[in-house]
């Protein structure tokens, strides 16, 4: 009993600071207001939304500390979370993939709209997972990449009239050796600094897009981008006989060129994810995990680390490319507009919220958050708090991510899961 | 090698022959690390030559090839002070990922592998049984799936000399593997040096187990600040005044010989 009392008063001391600290906050942020009035401004106080805040900080912070007290650090329910998602993970991964591939035979053309966002942010966040997942390299600029797979998709459909399976391997191609270009100059920085350097790079690409008006359009980007076809069949409703419709004999309509876009980013979003998980369990990919874990150690074994991590820059830009490409295909139009830093941190928000390397993890916090922010659109402005306030509890109940732990990517006997305490997060 | 005004390893020159077992010792802060970054490549000497010749008569220039070069191409393999495994990794991943040049020769190679072309199923296969070859070597057989992080200390040590003999080298730098080693372990640890030295492989040791030392070793150079002060077979240098000098201090009579004959009673 000498020990419940102290908290108690303990836990209403820590919270009455908190009132203390947010009353300071918000006396002027709420409770002062100006309205304008024919003789100027006068100021109106608003003690009610004040008190309410302060007294909402002063339960939350009360709450927080006696659940804090009720479960303290290390109590096993965490793990038990982490214990129930990997072994349902297992069944997670097919359920969804059928839910994918089936998704236009039950939704309108709104939910085949939404299913294209989600898909094209999950193929990013796969695009992004080999760079910071697998090699431990933090890229906050990885918008640019994809910036850049839409622009030069957009430019050589519009200047040299070629198609979009033509054109993507080298919109992929083109992102890929900005992968290098942007890899080169950071290959001595690690962490923090890397961010910064990357985080910049994604900024100047935007920058060069909007300003280089003669060769991108500038602010105004680049319109009448052509649309896919399906070998050679367009998708439109003219009735030619090389459009979709007549061929097949069937009437247009639009929800045939959207269910193709659909099933086009998946593809792409489900090759990214055949080519990542390929490599992982390739010296390629085992290289990448390898320098997350220790640079020297690597370098000490004969690994070539500037090889190794531009591979990974680049595999990691080009998919980013393709999915840019697929972006500008799309929309029909492309601006700088499409390509800010909120971008990059989305996607990266998305990697780890779903947890460093897992493919899985990603692809379900891709749907979570694209899913969820468009769930949430009536919400209007609060879409963004409930967003921040998910994020928030997210990682304090799990840190490391959705799927956390490891599998190896070789076994003499089964596999099993690697807890995600041992794995390296990598510094860059 | 200097750093800046401090010269932490000066006038030093000492040679390791080929299938034997050469001890490096000295008191704290000798200088005897700083020779191994040197000789790995992880340092670039201030000035001289660090020359290696391989059995077939090809010669290195150590002082000039970068880091990744060294294991690579003259094939000098190291371990760490404080162990350096892929912690979130198996213990035969670990070991896979020692054996990457030969499972990866180029970038190009390995691209080429995601398509399963480039002849990557019978590399991958030698180098699983190369792995398990060494897993037997240092009694890990039963632990190759667990995360090398979750092993004990001395199985840690054991496996870090496993990965680096995974890359095939013809000199091997060991900085203090019987470190942190109760004896069984210790005497363990010597057998495996052994073997390896049986199998063709020179190795470099930094180790201040004198009972390790004496009895593994064909050959110790003692530093201390920087320079040699003895060269010569273990009962030389274990006899030698100058060396009890830097390790005790002189005029300690009575406690002079007690660490350093460890090894002939043991």
């Amino acid at each position: 009993m000498s020990t419940a009392r102290p908290t108690l008063v303990a836990a209403m001391t820590d919270a009455a600071l908190s009132a203390l600290v947010a009353l300071g906050l918000f006396c002027v942020l709420i409770g002062l207001r100006l309205v304008p009035t024919d003789s100027g401004l006068t100021l109106h106080t608003r003690p009610r939304p004040l008190v309410l805040t302060v007294l909402a900080v002063f339960a939350g912070r009360l709450l927080l500390r006696l659940w804090q007290r009720a479960r303290p650090a290390g109590a096993p329910t965490p793990r038990l979370v982490a214990e129930g998602v990997t072994r349902a993970g297992r069944l997670v991964g097919p359920v969804f993939l059928i839910l994918a591939l089936t998704l236009p035979l039950y939704t309108g053309r709104y939910g085949i709209d939404v299913g294209i966002l989600v898909l094209t942010y999950v193929m990013l966040g796969w695009g992004l997972n080999i760079v910071v997942g697998l090699a431990g390299l933090l890229d906050l600029g990885y918008v640019a990449f994809y910036a850049v797979g839409a622009y030069s998709y957009a430019l050589i459909s519009t200047t040299f009239h070629l198609g979009f399976w033509t054109s993507l391997p080298v919109a992929g191609l083109l992102a890929a050796c900005w992968g290098v270009m942007l890899g080169f100059p950071v290959l001595r920085l690690r962490g923090d600094y890397l961010a910064i350097v990357t985080l910049a790079f994604g900024e100047i690409i935007r920058v060069v897009l909007i300003n280089w008006t003669s060769f991108t359009g500038g602010p105004n980007g680049i319109s009448d981008i052509p649309r896919p076809t399906l070998f050679g069949l367009k998708f439109n409703g003219s009735g030619d006989p090389d459009t979709f419709a007549a061929f097949f004999h069937l009437d247009y309509s639009v929800t045939q060129r959207f269910v193709f876009l659909y099933y086009v980013i998946l593809g792409l979003a489900l090759l990214t994810n055949w080519v990542s998980l390929r490599l992982r369990r390739l010296p390629l990919g085992r290289a990448w995990e390898a320098l997350r874990e220790d640079e020297i150690a690597c370098r000490a074994l004969g690994i070539n680390v500037v090889t190794t991590k531009l591979t990974a820059f680049a595999m990691g830009a080009m998919f980013g490319g393709f999915a840019g490409a697929f972006f500008a295909t799309r929309q029909g139009f492309v601006s700088p507009e499409s390509f800010t830093f909120i971008e990059s941190a989305l996607v990266l928000s998305i990697v780890v919220l779903g947890g460093l390397g897992s493919q899985l993890g990603v692809a379900l916090a891709a749907l979570v958050m694209i899913g969820g922010s468009e769930l949430f659109r009536d919400l209007a402005e609060y879409r963004m708090l409930i967003f921040g306030l998910a994020l928030v509890v997210m990682m304090v109940l799990r840190p490391r991510g959705l799927v956390s732990g490891r599998t190896p990517s070789i076994a003499l006997g089964a596999r099993r899961e690697i807890a995600a305490e041992l794995v390296a997060q990598g510094r860059g | 090698m200097r750093f800046g005004g401090l010269t932490a390893v000066g006038d030093l020159s000492f040679a390791a022959g080929r299938g034997e077992i050469t001890a490096v010792i000295g008191p704290n802060g000798a200088g005897k690390t700083t020779v191994f970054n040197c000789i790995t490549g992880f340092y670039r000497p201030t000035s001289g030559r660090l020359v290696l010749t391989h059995a077939d008569g090809t010669r290195h220039a150590l002082e000039r090839l970068p880091g990744h070069r060294i294991a690579r191409h003259a094939r000098v393999a190291r371990t760490f002070q404080n162990i350096r495994l892929f912690a979130g990794m198996t213990v035969l991943e670990n070991l896979m990922v020692a054996q990457h040049n030969a499972l990866m020769p180029s970038v190009a190679n390995g691209l080429l592998a995601v398509f399963g072309l480039g002849g990557h199923r019978a590399a991958e296969r030698t180098a699983l049984e190369k792995a398990r070859g060494w897993l037997e070597a240092v009694d890990l057989l039963a632990r190759a799936d667990d995360p090398a992080g979750a092993l004990p200390y001395g199985a840690q040590r054991r496996l870090e000399i496993a990965r680096a003999m995974c890359t095939d080298p013809v000199l091997l730098c060991l900085d203090e593997p019987a470190a942190g080693l109760n004896p069984r372990e210790s005497d363990e640890l010597a057998g495996l040096l052994g073997r390896i030295r049986a199998g063709g492989c020179s190795i470099l040791l930094i180790e201040h187990d004198m009972g390790v030392v004496m009895r593994v070793s064909d050959h110790i150079v003692v530093l201390d600040h920087g320079s040699r002060i003895s060269d010569g077979p273990p009962a030389m240098v274990r006899n030698d005044p100058r060396v009890i000098a830097a390790y005790l201090g002189e005029g300690d009579e009575d406690e002079a010989p007690a660490p350093l004959d460890a090894g002939a009673t043991a």
